[in-house]
C-alpha cells in the first residue's frame, strides 16, 4: 500500500541535508508551507540554497531561517517588502548572497527542470543587468535571453487537500509556485490542510498529481492571516 | 476674447480613469502596482474585460468589503481582491506563459523614466544600500502585446520623465507603445514621442519645457 503521510514535520524533513537547494512555495502569506518552513529554521542544516519568490518578513517564517544562519543564498523575484528586515540586515552585511531573477523566469526555470529541458531561451529581461553575461539568440527576427533550468533537492509546498498517494489540490491563489516547484525537486513535500481518502478528489481537479510528491504532512495550519500585512 | 484656461495637471484617479477610457471590452489586461490598479475602478463592470494577475488569478473583480475578504485571495500586490464570474486559477508557470506567450492584450505600469526609443526603467533606481527586487516586470514589459505606462509627467523635484535615454537600470528595450500622465497622452512611434493628447489648457511649448526628449505632433 502506498501512503505518503508522515507524522509530524521532523520526519518530513529527515534526511534534508545542508548545502541543499530548497524550493519554497507560496506568494504573499497564501499557499506557504508555514509548517515546513519553522521546522526547518529548527533543523541542524547550513549553507542552504532557498529559492522563494519572497524573501521572508518579520522575524518568522523564512526570515527566521535566514537569521538562524543556515541560508547562504537566496534565489527571489522579490525580496524587498515591508518588514523583509532580515534579508536586508544580511544583505548589507554581505552574509546573503542574492540571486533576483525576474518571475516568470523563475516559474519557467524549474518548469523546464521538472520537464528535463537543461535551458530555455526567453524575451525577458533581453538588455537588462539581469541578463549580463547570458548567451543571446535570435529567432524569428527577436532576440532571446538563455535561461537555464533550476532544479530543487527539496521543495516544501502547501496543499489545501492530499490523499495517501500524494494527489494535490490548492486553493485558490494559494496555488502560485507549489505545482511547479512540486514537480522541480528530488523529494518533494507537501504540507496539507485537509486530508482526503484515496478517489475522494475528482481526478479532474488534481493538480498536482502524487507520482510527484514524496511525503505528506497534515497540518491543519488555518487560513493565511488577514490581519498582518500581506508580503 | 477667449477665457485663459488654467492647466489643471490630472490626479491618480483622473489619471486612471483616463487609461481605463481606452480599453475595449474582451481585453486581457495586467495592472501594475500604484495607480495602474486604479484604472480597473474606472472600467464599467458591463464592459467585459478580464484582468489579470501575476500570482495566477484570471479574472480579478473588484475590491472586497473589508469584513467580505478572502483570506485565500491576494492579488500580484498582495491585496484582498475577488474573483469575478468565469474567474480561473493557474500556476505560476502557466500564469508566466499567459503573459509571455502572447495572451496579455495589453499591461499598464508605473515607470521611473520611459525614453523615446520605448525603454523603460521601472524596478530599480541603481542604489545599491538595498537588496533590488524586481517582480514581474521584466516578463510583463517584455511579454505583453501592449505595454502603456502611467505616470506623473515629471519627478516630484521636476526632472522629466520623458527622456532620450534612460539613466536608471532598465526593465526592457523598446516596449512602451503609449504614456499617460497627469499633462498628456502620448505615443511612443519610430521617430520618437507623438502627443496625442494634452490637457485643457496646456501649450505644445510648455509640455516641451517639463520632457527631455523631443516631443513631436502627430502627422
Amino acid at each position: 500500500m502506498i501512503d505518503k503521510f508522515v507524522r509530524g514535520t521532523a520526519e518530513a524533513l529527515a534526511g534534508v541535508r545542508s548545502g541543499a537547494t530548497i524550493l519554497i512555495g507560496g506568494f504573499g502569506q497564501v499557499g506557504t508551507p508555514n509548517a515546513l518552513i519553522e521546522a526547518l529554521s529548527e533543523a541542524d542544516l547550513r549553507d542552504l540554497t532557498v529559492v522563494c519568490n519572497n524573501a521572508g518578513t518579520g522575524t518568522h517564517g523564512l526570515a527566521r531561517v535566514m537569521a538562524e544562519g543556515r541560508v547562504r543564498k537566496i534565489i527571489c523575484s522579490f525580496p524587498r517588502s515591508a518588514g523583509s528586515v532580515v534579508l536586508e540586515e544580511l544583505y548589507k552585511e554581505g552574509k546573503i548572497e542574492l540571486e533576483i531573477v525576474p518571475q516568470g523566469t523563475m516559474a519557467e526555470r524549474m518548469r523546464a527542470a521538472s520537464a528535463g529541458l537543461p535551458a530555455f531561451y526567453t524575451p525577458t529581461g533581453l538588455g537588462t543587468a539581469l541578463a549580463e553575461g547570458k548567451e543571446t539568440r535570435e529567432f524569428d527576427g527577436r532576440t532571446y535571453v538563455l535561461e537555464r533550468a533550476l532544479r530543487g533537492d527539496v521543495a516544501l509546498v502547501e496543499a489545501w487537500q492530499a490523499d495517501r498517494w500524494g494527489n494535490l489540490t490548492y486553493r485558490k491563489a494559494g496555488r502560485n509556485f507549489n505545482p511547479v516547484m512540486a514537480m522541480a525537486a528530488e523529494l518533494t513535500i507537501a504540507q496539507t490542510q485537509h486530508v482526503a481518502e484515496l478517489g475522494a478528489l475528482d481526478p479532474e481537479a488534481i493538480v498536482t498529481p502524487g507520482v510527484f510528491v514524496d511525503r505528506v504532512v497534515h497540518i491543519p495550519y488555518g487560513e493565511p492571516d488577514l490581519g498582518k500585512p500581506l508580503y | 476674447m477667449d477665457a485663459v484656461v488654467e492647466p489643471k495637471p490630472l490626479n491618480r484617479t483622473q489619471m486612471a480613469a483616463r487609461v481605463a477610457a481606452d480599453i475595449p471590452e474582451g481585453w486581457i489586461v495586467n495592472l501594475g502596482i500604484g495607480i495602474p490598479t486604479l484604472v480597473a475602478d474606472h472600467v464599467p463592470e458591463d464592459r467585459e474585460v478580464i484582468f489579470h494577475s501575476e500570482n495566477g488569478v484570471i479574472g480579478v473583480g473588484p475590491a472586497p468589503a473589508e469584513d467580505a475578504r478572502d483570506p485565500w485571495l491576494i492579488n500580484a500586490g498582495k491585496q484582498h481582491v475577488t474573483l469575478r464570474t468565469g474567474g480561473a486559477y493557474v500556476h505560476h508557470a502557466d500564469s508566466f506563459a499567459l503573459i509571455r506567450g502572447g495572451h496579455l492584450d495589453l499591461c499598464v505600469l508605473g515607470a521611473f523614466e520611459v525614453a523615446e526609443n520605448g525603454d523603460i526603467a521601472n524596478w530599480s533606481t541603481g542604489a545599491n544600500e538595498k537588496a533590488p527586487a524586481v517582480g514581474g516586470a521584466m516578463d510583463l514589459a517584455a511579454g505583453a502585446r501592449r505595454l502603456w505606462v502611467v505616470m506623473e509627467h515629471t519627478t516630484k523635484d521636476g526632472r522629466p520623465r520623458l527622456v532620450r535615454r534612460c539613466s536608471y537600470p532598465l526593465t526592457a528595450l523598446g516596449a512602451v507603445k503609449r504614456i499617460y500622465t497627469n499633462l498628456a497622452v502620448i505615443d511612443v512611434e519610430p521617430r520618437g514621442f507623438v502627443v496625442r493628447e494634452m490637457i485643457p489648457g496646456l501649450t505644445l511649448e510648455a509640455l516641451q519645457a517639463r520632457s527631455e526628449a523631443r516631443l513631436h505632433l502627430p502627422a
